[in-house]
Formats: structure tokens, C-alpha cells, sequence
């Protein structure tokens, strides 16, 4: 390989004369740059790093099937209270319509009644008490009924309207005298054996001792469920099937409470929630984040705002700094010692704690998220610059001394394209070199500030956003899934960007021998 | 005067007595001209701070205003809010409200923290000094670390080893503080369960005896010092091997090796001795920035130096003492800064004042 190498450069060589320019291989400086860049491995592997993460970042999100806030759902089972049962063993007041009979006087009703006493009076009015049987009693004021009190309580039919008060007291007294018909308000009503009361064989309700009272007014229960869920308490079931009438089967969980003497009764149901922290999937091969959106295509998208929002900041330093910093150094004397001056105080301002300081401000005024994007992309370009500037004029300071810019002078050239266009692109080289480094270390502040919650911020997505879950304990520990794949990039990019940069320093001096 | 001395103990031995003094009222003059115009900067730093300050909505005196008027019996919410402005110097537009600020500052005076408590000044003196252990510990332990790696990279330029370092010195800088501690946290407080995931001193704190309360801080320190280590080794390790390479293309080095001296004498007395020059100025340099503290490191681990106290401050607004540790921090770059100059011109006679 090598020895046919050296044959066809023999060969060339002897087609020319000696003193042939064609002899020598011509490289621009360039092309020498870029021999001298890839000759060295860390710059190449730092290329071949920011090439994948440029395609990941800004192809990922437009290959990726999923939106950034896309938020997926899920089914879960969840044990919901369902409803509460308990056989009733208390004396129920229930008041007659349009009367007022207070707590008070209930309880004092309640009183004679234990006593066995037939009158109270309370407040200076005197009541008579009606013993219907050992569970029921009513209250009697000048022979109008004020209400009554029982351990049986007296439901509704299902889907029908509620019992009349008369109709109530009227079936109970039927109940305790063992009759199986009454009648209330003129009406004649029957009452079997298993408490139902009926009009005309239509069941208007039914006498129980049991509350079954649901957990939320969507609930409806019926009577059927009532009595097959006395049935399993009975039974002692710590399980509960039930078929309705649609024939849709239920599960639910018993649970009794001594203390309230209430069996709670759950309802496994199927809730549809945001599928949070589902672990990686076919569907989502990072799994899915605090919000139930997909990973990998967040990790995209931050990707593109980490490398978007480091490109504008760069962009604004380099442009502020060069301006600046080639007035600076092209006109020298009070002008230099002007800009160096607030080169020094932007200097001194310390910007991590001014940003910090602006980010929870704007967290006060709550600034909504793309208006808070462009402020930081803002503040630290305007505090990163006088880095840039004090190279640019460093390096400008030496270079108008040079023969050439005093042939710009005598070309007549303006000053403006004395240093914008002779000035400045003696200087790229360097630039570019820090350009580099700087755009790592500002995807690092960004993710630094947007880990602390003063970057970027929801919906958008950043490396140092989606990391900064693992501020709860829990996510750090068990869904590395969440935090590791952005960290990782994070790390990846900056130290690809700082490869490139450190490559094409050594790339662009000359000095450096290899 | 300890500068002239120096200067003289380096400089040529031949110089005559007049010039000299020449020198040292040249340095002195320098010094002088230095400072004034670190003056002039800090009170143009002071200034923007205080207008930026000033400028964000303060909820604080607000809030403070409506606890106060929900007492019983107390003045109405606009009275309260005129009385704790004023006595905040909120009243004020910004350039008096700045001197006003500046009069009290010079002396001492930074004024009450709002969420501390107390004066800003007396809760830096109470936390500063974590801050400084802390710093001081990873700031040796670094540089114990990265100065002999960086002249191994350097004389070994090219090499396998070289590339090593080189490559672990830019993981050092790329890697995100935040990211690496968490890492740290996972394997040594999670999994390994040998250290609390945050805070400085244990549960049982109280119960134990004085060595024991002395190891369970260090204990809680350990994480933090290196995750700071780590995070500063790069950099430095950078700057060593740059150096190093400098001084080992100078003539005098050809000339040590042509005169036959052995490899070990040319690099470990005569390049190494000179690469510390530089050294020494950004080990100069960075010693008023321990007591700045590790803002990120010390809120990651809640650790109530300096930094993490400043970081509750900044985000809870509270402006005296953010205005107090903005300036400080402003003083210290300016004292790095002058700091790292001088030195300069102490440790390397070739140095020449203009």
C-alpha cells in the first residue's frame, strides 16, 4: 500500500521540471488548518459528538411521532370510596314540613323518650311525645305533629320521588302495629311483609334499618344493591361482586371501621391519568416524564432550545464584543480607556446572582415563558461580551501597527472598513476559538439556571429543565430514566463543543508543531 | 515596600540605588492608580446593581405591609407600606436612594436582611467561614491534583497520556456542576447510603459529643468538596500543561538539555520552577474568590454557607443583603484582579510597569 503510494508520487515528480511550482503540493491556509484540525482525535471526536447531537436535536423533533408538550394518558386502577354502609342504631329525627323543631328540642325529645316520659317542654312550649313502638316516636305540639324520631328509616323507591312526611309516619305506625295497610292524607297505602310500602301495587318506598350513604351525588344506589351489599356484610365478605341490571359486574373492596362502625366500600374503577413516569416502552423508549410527556422527543426539543438559545447568546456577545472592542483597539487613547473602563465594571458585575436575582422576579411577575426565553438569552449576552471585546481589542492593539494597515491609510480605505474589513478578520481565528468554548460554557449556565428553575421554563423543554426533577428524592432514585439521558447530552455537547474549540486552537497557531 | 523588595531581589543586582527608587515609586504609583480605578468601577457596579435592584418589583414590603395591617388594632395597609418603605429607603428615587444606600455601605452599614433577620453583615460573618473551609479544602485539593498531572501531560506531550488528561481536564470543565452532584449523590448517599443526601450536620447532631459533631460535618462535607474539586481540576490542569509547554520550548531549556543535564533536572528544576510564575499569580488570584463560596455546590447540597444563604436571599428578594454580597462579590473580583496583576509583576522581574 504504502510502497505504490510512494511509486505514484515518484512518478508525478518526474513528469515535472524541478523547479516546477506543480511539484509541490499547494495547500491554502485552510486547508492547513483543517490537516492540522483533523489530525487531532479529541477535535474529531468532538465534531463527530456535535454532529449527532445537532442531527438529535433538530432532525429528532421533526422525526419524532410526538409533539414537545404532548402529554399522554393512561389507565389506572384506582381504589375510589365508593360508598359508606352502616346499619343505623341511633333514633333519627325527621321533622314534619314546615315545622321547626330545632336540634334542641329533638334532644330533648329524646330525653323524655328514654325516660319514658309522654310530655317535654322546652322554651316554654309544652310537647306530648306518641310512643309508636320501642324504635319509633312522634312529637305532638297542640295535636299538630312536629315529627317524628325511629331506627327505621324509610327510602325512596328507586328512580321515584321522595316519601311524603305523612306517608312515613303513617307506614311506620302501620309496621309497629303489624298492619299491612294505612292511609295517609286520604290516600290508601299497603305494606307487606318485606317493609315495601305500595300505592295501588306501585312501590313508593321501603322501611330499612340501613344507611348506605354514597361517596359523591353521582352515585345512584338502588335498592338491589343495598340489600345484596347487607348480604355480604352479613356474611363478613371483605369482598363484593355486583351485577346491576345492565349486567356490567363491579368489584369493590369492604372495609370496616370499628371506631364508626361504617364498612367503607371501594370501588376499583379504571381512572384515565397522565401516564407519569410510565418506565421505557416500545411507544416511549425514555419513558414518560413528571407531566406524561415523552422523553426522548423532550429531550429533543431541549436539545434545540439548550443549542438555539447558546447560538443567540454567542451571537450577541460576539457582535457586542467585537464592535466595541475593535473601536477600542483601532482608536486607542480615550476612547480605549472609555470602553475598557465598562468593560471593567461588566466585568465586575457578577452574573450568576444577577441572573438568579432577574429569574425569581420574573418568577414574581410571572413572565410567561417565551417572553422569559428571549430576557435570558438577553441578559447573558449583554453580561457575556467583554470577554470577546478585551481579545478583540488585544489582538487589534498589535495588528495596526502593521505595514498593512498603513496601507489601508494610504488606500483611502474608511475607517469603518479599516477595521470591520482589514481589522476583524485577522482576528476570526481567535474568535472563533472562544466563540466555541463560550457556546459550552452558556449551554452550561442555561441548564444551571433552568435546573434551578430560573431558565427555561415549562412547556418548553431544556436539558437543565428536564433534569431538574431530581430535586424530588424520589425521581432521583428510582426513574433514572428521567434525569441520566439529559445529563448525559448535556455533558456530551459541552464537552464536544470545548473538543472543537480546544482542537482549533491548536489548529490555528502555527507555532504549535506536532 | 515588600514589592520593591522583590522587585530588587529580582531584578538586575547591577542597578544603581537611584534607579531603584525609580521602580518602587513606579509600583508605588501603579498601585495607587489601580486602586483609584477599582474605586471608580465599584461604585459604577454598585450603581447598576442598586438601579437593577431597584427597578424589580419588591413584593416584600408589600406582603410585610399586609401582615401587618391584619393585626388587631393596627394602622391601615397604605400607612404600613409608607412607613416600611421609608424605613427600607424605598421612598426614594434610585440615584438618591443610592446614596443614601452608599453613606451607610461605606461604614460598615449594609442594613437589615429582610429574611434573615438580622444585619446583612452579621449573617455573612456567621456563615462566610463554611464557605472558606470549604473553598480552601477543594481549592488545595485541586491544585494538588491537577498541577502534577498538567506537567505530566505536558512533557509527555502527544502522548497517550497526554491525551488522558487532556481529555479528563475538558470532561472537568464541560461537566454541569448540578448534573455531577446529583450523579455523586446516587451512588454515595443512595446506593452506598455513606453520606446524607443534604444538610451539614446529621439528625442525631445534638446528642453527640465534640470529635463526633466534628466528624459528622466533615462526613456532610466530603460530596460537596468533591464534586468542587472535580469541577475545578480541568481548568487548572489546562493552564499547568499550557504553561508547562510554554516554558518548555524556551531557549533555555534547549539549552539545559544540550548542556547534558539530566531529563528529571531540566523539567523538575528549570521548567518547572518557571512555569510556577504563572502559577502562583492565578493562585494569587483566586484566593479572595473563597470567600465568595460555591453558590451552586452549596444550594445543591443545602449547605448553609455563604452561598446557599446568599441564593435563599436572592430568590425570596430580599434586597439589603443580595445589594451586600453583589458588592462583595463585585470587591473581589476587583481585588483578584489587582491582586493577580501585582503578583505578577512580583514573581517575574521580566514584568516591567509602563
Amino acid at each position: 500500500m504504502s510502497d505504490k503510494k510512494q511509486n505514484e508520487t515518484g512518478n508525478t515528480q518526474e513528469q515535472y521540471s524541478l523547479n516546477d511550482d506543480r511539484r509541490v503540493k499547494v495547500l491554502s491556509p485552510g486547508a492547513l488548518v483543517a490537516r492540522r484540525f483533523f489530525r487531532n482525535r479529541l477535535a474529531v471526536i468532538g465534531l463527530s459528538i456535535l454532529i449527532v447531537m445537532f442531527l438529535f436535536s433538530f432532525l429528532g423533533g421533526v422525526i419524532s411521532p410526538y409533539g414537545q408538550d404532548e402529554q399522554f394518558y393512561t389507565y389506572t386502577q384506582m381504589s375510589k370510596e365508593y360508598v359508606g354502609f352502616t346499619r343505623n342504631d341511633a333514633m333519627r329525627f325527621v321533622v314534619a314540613d314546615g315545622q321547626k323543631f330545632g336540634s334542641i328540642a329533638q334532644s330533648k325529645a329524646l330525653d323524655a323518650f328514654k325516660k319514658g316520659q309522654t310530655e317535654f317542654s322546652y322554651k316554654d312550649v309544652d310537647y306530648t311525645l306518641e310512643m309508636i313502638s320501642e324504635d319509633t316516636y312522634a312529637v305532638y305540639q297542640d295535636g299538630q305533629v312536629m315529627g317524628y324520631a325511629s331506627r327505621d328509616l324509610i327510602n325512596a323507591a328507586d328512580g321515584g320521588e321522595a316519601v311524603p312526611f305523612a306517608v312515613k309516619l303513617a307506614a311506620l305506625k302501620a309496621e309497629a302495629a303489624g298492619e299491612s295497610t294505612f292511609e295517609a292524607d286520604g290516600t290508601a297505602y299497603e305494606l307487606d311483609d318485606a317493609g315495601n310500602i305500595l300505592q295501588g301495587g306501585t312501590e313508593l318506598g321501603y322501611i330499612s334499618r340501613i344507611v348506605v350513604s354514597a361517596a359523591d351525588p353521582t352515585i345512584v344506589i338502588t335498592r338491589d344493591f343495598r340489600e345484596r351489599l347487607e348480604e355480604a356484610v352479613d356474611r363478613g365478605d371483605e369482598m363484593f361482586n355486583y351485577t346491576d341490571e345492565n349486567g356490567e359486574t363491579a368489584e369493590y373492596d369492604m372495609e370496616y371501621d370499628a371506631s364508626t362502625d361504617v364498612w367503607s366500600v371501594k370501588q376499583m374503577t379504571d381512572t384515565y391519568v397522565y401516564d407519569r413516569y410510565s418506565a421505557p416502552s416500545k411507544e416511549h423508549p425514555l419513558g414518560t416524564d413528571t407531566n406524561g410527556m415523552d422523553m426522548l422527543t423532550r429531550l429533543m426539543y431541549g436539545g434545540r432550545v439548550s443549542l438555539i438559545i447558546g447560538f443567540i447568546v454567542v451571537a450577541i456577545e460576539a457582535s457586542l464584543g467585537i464592535l466595541l472592542g475593535g473601536i477600542s483597539g483601532y482608536f486607542g487613547g480615550w476612547v480605549d480607556n472609555l470602553i475598557m473602563r465598562i468593560v471593567d465594571v461588566f466585568y465586575c458585575i457578577p452574573s450568576m446572582p444577577v441572573i438568579i436575582i432577574i429569574g425569581s422576579a420574573m418568577d414574581a411577575m410571572k413572565v410567561d415563558s417565551w417572553t422569559r426565553m428571549i430576557y435570558l438569552m438577553l441578559i447573558l449576552g449583554f453580561l457575556g461580551w467583554p470577554g470577546i471585546a478585551r481579545l478583540v481589542r488585544g489582538q487589534i492593539l498589535s495588528l495596526r501597527e502593521q505595514e498593512f494597515m498603513l496601507a489601508t491609510e494610504a488606500g483611502g480605505i474608511r475607517v469603518w472598513n479599516r477595521i470591520f474589513r482589514h481589522l476583524i478578520p485577522n482576528v476570526i481565528p481567535q474568535l472563533i476559538v472562544i466563540c466555541t468554548m463560550g457556546l459550552g460554557s452558556t449551554i452550561l449556565t442555561e441548564a444551571t439556571l433552568s435546573f434551578l428553575g430560573l431558565g427555561v421554563k415549562y412547556p418548553f423543554a431544556s436539558w437543565g429543565n428536564i433534569i431538574n426533577d431530581v430535586n424530588n428524592a424520589y425521581v432521583m432514585t428510582n426513574y433514572l430514566f428521567i434525569w441520566i439521558p439529559a445529563g448525559v447530552c448535556l455533558l456530551l455537547t459541552v464537552l464536544g463543543f470545548n473538543f472543537v474549540g480546544d482542537g482549533l486552537r491548536d489548529a490555528f497557531d502555527p507555532k504549535m508543531k506536532r | 515596600m515588600s514589592i520593591f523588595g522583590h522587585l530588587c531581589h529580582y531584578g538586575k543586582t547591577t542597578a544603581t540605588r537611584s534607579r531603584k527608587e525609580g521602580t518602587s515609586q513606579k509600583v508605588r504609583n501603579y498601585i495607587i492608580k489601580r486602586i483609584l480605578q477599582s474605586i471608580l468601577i465599584l461604585f459604577c457596579v454598585m450603581f447598576i446593581i442598586y438601579a437593577l435592584l431597584r427597578c424589580l418589583p419588591s413584593s416584600f414590603a408589600q406582603t410585610m405591609a399586609i401582615q401587618l395591617s391584619q393585626a388587631p388594632g393596627a394602622k391601615p395597609y397604605e400607612e404600613w407600606l409608607a412607613q416600611l418603605n421609608a424605613s427600607f429607603g424605598l421612598d426614594m428615587d434610585i440615584v438618591p436612594g443610592f446614596f443614601t444606600w452608599l453613606s451607610k455601605a461605606i461604614v460598615g452599614n449594609f442594613g437589615d436582611s429582610w429574611k434573615w433577620n438580622v444585619s446583612a453583615v452579621a449573617k455573612f460573618n456567621e456563615v462566610v467561614g463554611l464557605s472558606v473551609i470549604m473553598g480552601g479544602i477543594s481549592f488545595v485539593l485541586s491544585l494538588l491534583i491537577a498541577v502534577p498531572l498538567g506537567i505530566l501531560a505536558a512533557t509527555k506531550q502527544y502522548s497517550r497520556t497526554d491525551y488522558a488528561i487532556t481529555a479528563v481536564a475538558l470532561v472537568g470543565i464541560s461537566l454541569p456542576t448540578f448534573f455531577f452532584a446529583t450523579l455523586l449523590k446516587l451512588v454515595f448517599s443512595v446506593k452506598l447510603g455513606w453520606f446524607d443526601l443534604f444538610g451539614l450536620v446529621g439528625r442525631d447532631y445534638a446528642q453527640l459529643d465534640a470529635w463526633h459533631q466534628f466528624l459528622d460535618k466533615a462526613n456532610h462535607l466530603v460530596l460537596p468538596i468533591l464534586t468542587l474539586v472535580i469541577v475545578s481540576i480541568g481548568s487548572y490542569m489546562r493552564y499547568t500543561r499550557t504553561n508547562m509547554l510554554e516554558v518548555l520550548s524556551a531557549d533555555y531549556i534547549r539549552t539545559a538539555r544540550a548542556k547534558g543535564l539530566p531529563e528529571r533536572t531540566v523539567i523538575y528544576k528549570h521548567a518547572f520552577r518557571n512555569t510556577l510564575i504563572p502559577l502562583v499569580t492565578i493562585i494569587g488570584g483566586s484566593l479572595p474568590g473563597l470567600f465568595s463560596g460555591a453558590l451552586i455546590t452549596e444550594t445543591l447540597f443545602s449547605i448553609p454557607g455563604i452561598g446557599y444563604v446568599s441564593y435563599q436571599s436572592m430568590v425570596a428578594g430580599d434586597i439589603p443583603f443580595s445589594m451586600f454580597y453583589l458588592s462583595f462579590m463585585a470587591v473581589l473580583t476587583l481585588a483578584s484582579n489587582l491582586l493577580t496583576d501585582i503578583l505578577y509583576g512580583v514573581v517575574d522581574p521580566r514584568v516591567r510597569i509602563s
